[in-house]
């Protein structure tokens, strides 16, 4: 059954999105543009009822430098699928899932927090994890792992 | 100062009490009045448990039957800071949490002491990122640092004695010329 339903995913998705198979998940990595339309099918057709996991991967060195990752399961067909699309440095921005899956709000809260990935139409994208004041974003390669931002003086600098 | 107490019962007559005469090893006790207040304030500390990660498996190990630190007089655990005189912050203190563990601190009335228990609160332990503080000395003053990952039952039994030694040879202001 599981593999029934990776073949009719491989046939949906096979273009314009890249499909594959990694570590027994199937993977399908696509333009930001397809992300809600994907996420939609999804849901809709293939019955992947809870999102899992919104995060995102950071390579500093290449040109689009995040990768954003969902992932999504099937709670009646127990199939797991990862969707990722990768964004740039300077807009790094992908729509809102949470119009599809509630749980979608504070996932991506912390991934705004920890890559600052801004998600379009995700209203309430205040620090989940963090802190108010907190600049940067801390799982993002260049950010020093030396570096702190303490909310109390330290005693030796009073 | 010098105090002499007579712990032999002592009958309205004034005349010692008939008693076995096997037992008549301690009729007196010849201590300073300093070092009396001492020894009865090193076996009633009262902690307060700052308790936020792994480490307060160890803490209710060391505080429980096997290990009871009862017999240190620091067993009840006051749940309001108002009310204890020992700061034990059990586990790792982050960035975000460190304005309130200063607030519990600052509530404390005086005298008080502060036990960083375990390597996360002495140092940081193993982390060193945008989250830790790296030990709660850089906020408070600590007393006792207890190290370990967790910290064995015995040292914390260690810190423990060894913040009684230091708390038996403080000079407590009741200790005048009028006591």
């Amino acid at each position: 059954m599981r593999d029934a339903i990776l073949a009719s995913l491989r046939e949906a998705f096979a273009a314009p999105a890249e499909a594959s198979i990694a570590h027994g998940t199937f993977v399908v990595a696509l333009a930001p543009e397809s992300v809600v339309a994907t996420a939609t099918r999804l849901r809709g057709e293939f019955g992947f009822d809870l999102l899992q996991d919104v995060t995102a991967v950071d390579w500093p060195r290449r040109a689009l430098r995040f990768d954003v990752v969902w992932h999504f399961y099937s709670t009646t067909q127990r199939v797991r699928v990862r969707m990722k699309t990768a964004v740039g440095e300077a807009a790094p921005e992908v729509e809102t899932l949470t119009g599809l899956y509630g749980s979608a709000g504070f996932m991506e809260r912390e991934c705004h927090d920890m890559y600052g990935i801004r998600f379009r139409g995700n209203r309430d994208l205040r620090p989940i994890l963090l802190y108010e004041g907190f600049v940067g974003h801390p799982l993002r390669k260049d950010y020093a792992k030396e570096h702190e931002q303490p909310l109390v003086p330290y005693r030796d600098q009073q | 100062m010098t105090a002499t107490i007579p712990i032999t019962p002592v009958t309205a007559a004034g005349a010692p009490a008939p008693r076995s005469s096997r037992s008549s090893a301690f009729e007196y006790l010849t201590t300073k009045k300093d070092e009396l207040v001492g020894w009865g304030r090193k076996f009633s500390i009262f902690p307060y448990p700052f308790v936020t990660a792994c480490c307060a498996m160890e803490f209710m190990a060391v505080s429980s039957t096997p290990y009871d630190t009862d017999r240190f007089g620091a067993a009840l655990p006051r749940f309001s800071p108002r009310q204890s005189d020992l700061l034990m912050v059990v586990g790792t203190v982050t960035h975000k949490q460190a304005p309130i563990l200063l607030k519990v601190y600052e509530q404390m009335c005086e005298p008080k002491w502060v036990m960083a228990f375990g390597a996360c609160a002495t140092s940081g332990g193993f982390y060193q990122n945008y989250a830790t503080l790296l030990g709660i000395d850089r906020i408070i003053p600590v007393d006792v640092y207890v190290p370990g990952c967790p910290p064995r039952p015995e040292t914390v039994i260690d810190g423990i004695m060894q913040l009684q030694d230091r708390i038996a040879r403080q000079r407590h202001p009741i200790v005048n010329d009028a006591f």
